[in-house]
């Protein structure tokens, strides 16, 4: 694998043998059965950044559901049909403006909202984007392309505990009108953590 | 959310991080010990990590709070805006009155 940053880095293959090791002997010692893991990866895998994405284009254009959503994010995910698992740690929606803008990191570990985006990207949980985003957060976000004003703040949110964040990015200018499975497609995962904005609808028909 | 004694702190109120190493598994990043910073949410209470990572039942459970720093106050040379911020959840018996 290309270094990604990833702080297991060259050592991939020492890992995986690592975590069958821990496997085998989880289920020998009769903590958990194979059925139990894979029914835990099937559950992660089952979520990916398109469901948060539906969520959060649901409440650009309804702003009653906004409003439910910001304060409340698990009833109002389950309007939708997304029941998240009793085992989640509680979720919370930040929602970034013209004056604020949120971006989330797990400086610990790699505290990331599963329960309704899936697996963060390998860049998440790397050390470099771990550390730097605290301490440079701008200069990360010129990295990922995202210009923001002086004026705006940035609000970095460090996940290290029972909550997680999911970033609802501000609302492109010139999306007036259209449908709310076109307004999804603006809505990136990098836009979910706070990395970037969402496109515009110029850069999804250039893609 | 567990039940516990009610939340001694409310938004709005400054506090400071409480400085240690406990040798446990504790949730509070060395960058933000000894910090002032000011509740932003009280988020309720949650079993304490330093007791669940070792097979505890994490009891009694600690009040959490998202609490936000002055990026200008964490880190010497911050080259952002004044106004930037960080936000950081913490558990109650990290957090000092002031």
């Amino acid at each position: 694998m290309a270094d990604n940053g990833h702080s297991h880095g060259d050592n991939a293959e020492y890992y995986a043998l690592r975590a069958e090791a821990i496997q085998a002997l989880l289920i020998e010692k009769g903590v958990c059965t194979m059925d139990d893991i894979m029914t835990m990866a099937d559950k992660i895998d089952s979520r990916s950044p398109a469901d948060g994405a539906k969520v959060l284009a649901h409440a650009w254009v309804d702003p009653e559901y906004k409003a439910r959503l910001l304060a409340d994010a698990e009833s109002a995910l389950l309007e939708l049909g997304y029941d998240l698992p009793e085992t989640a740690p509680k979720l919370t929606v930040l929602e970034n403006t013209d004056d604020v803008h949120n971006m989330a990191v797990c400086t610990l570990c790699s505290c990331y909202p599963r329960a309704i985006i899936g697996r963060p990207p390998a860049w998440y949980k790397g050390l470099a984007y771990r550390s730097r985003v605290v301490v440079d957060p701008r200069g990360v976000l010129q990295e990922f392309g995202t210009e923001l004003d002086e004026d705006v703040q940035v609000r970095v949110i460090d996940s290290s505990a029972d909550y997680r964040y999911l970033v609802l990015p501000k609302r492109p200018a010139g999306t007036e009108g259209m449908s709310e499975e076109d307004l999804a497609k603006l809505i990136t995962q990098e836009s979910m953590i706070g990395v970037g904005l969402a496109l515009t609808p110029e850069q999804v028909s250039a893609s | 959310m567990a039940q516990s004694p009610s939340a001694k702190y409310k938004p709005g109120d400054q506090v400071r991080i409480r400085v240690g190493v406990p040798p446990t598994h504790f949730r509070t990043p060395e960058y933000v010990q000894g910090k002032q910073g000011e509740i932003e949410t009280s988020w309720g209470a949650y079993p304490n990590p330093e007791g669940l990572a070792y097979g505890g039942d994490g009891l009694p459970a600690q009040p959490l709070y998202l609490v936000k720093f002055a990026q200008t106050d964490l880190w010497t040379n911050y080259e952002g805006a004044a106004k930037d911020a960080l936000l950081l959840d913490i558990y109650e018996n990290w957090l000092e009155s002031i």
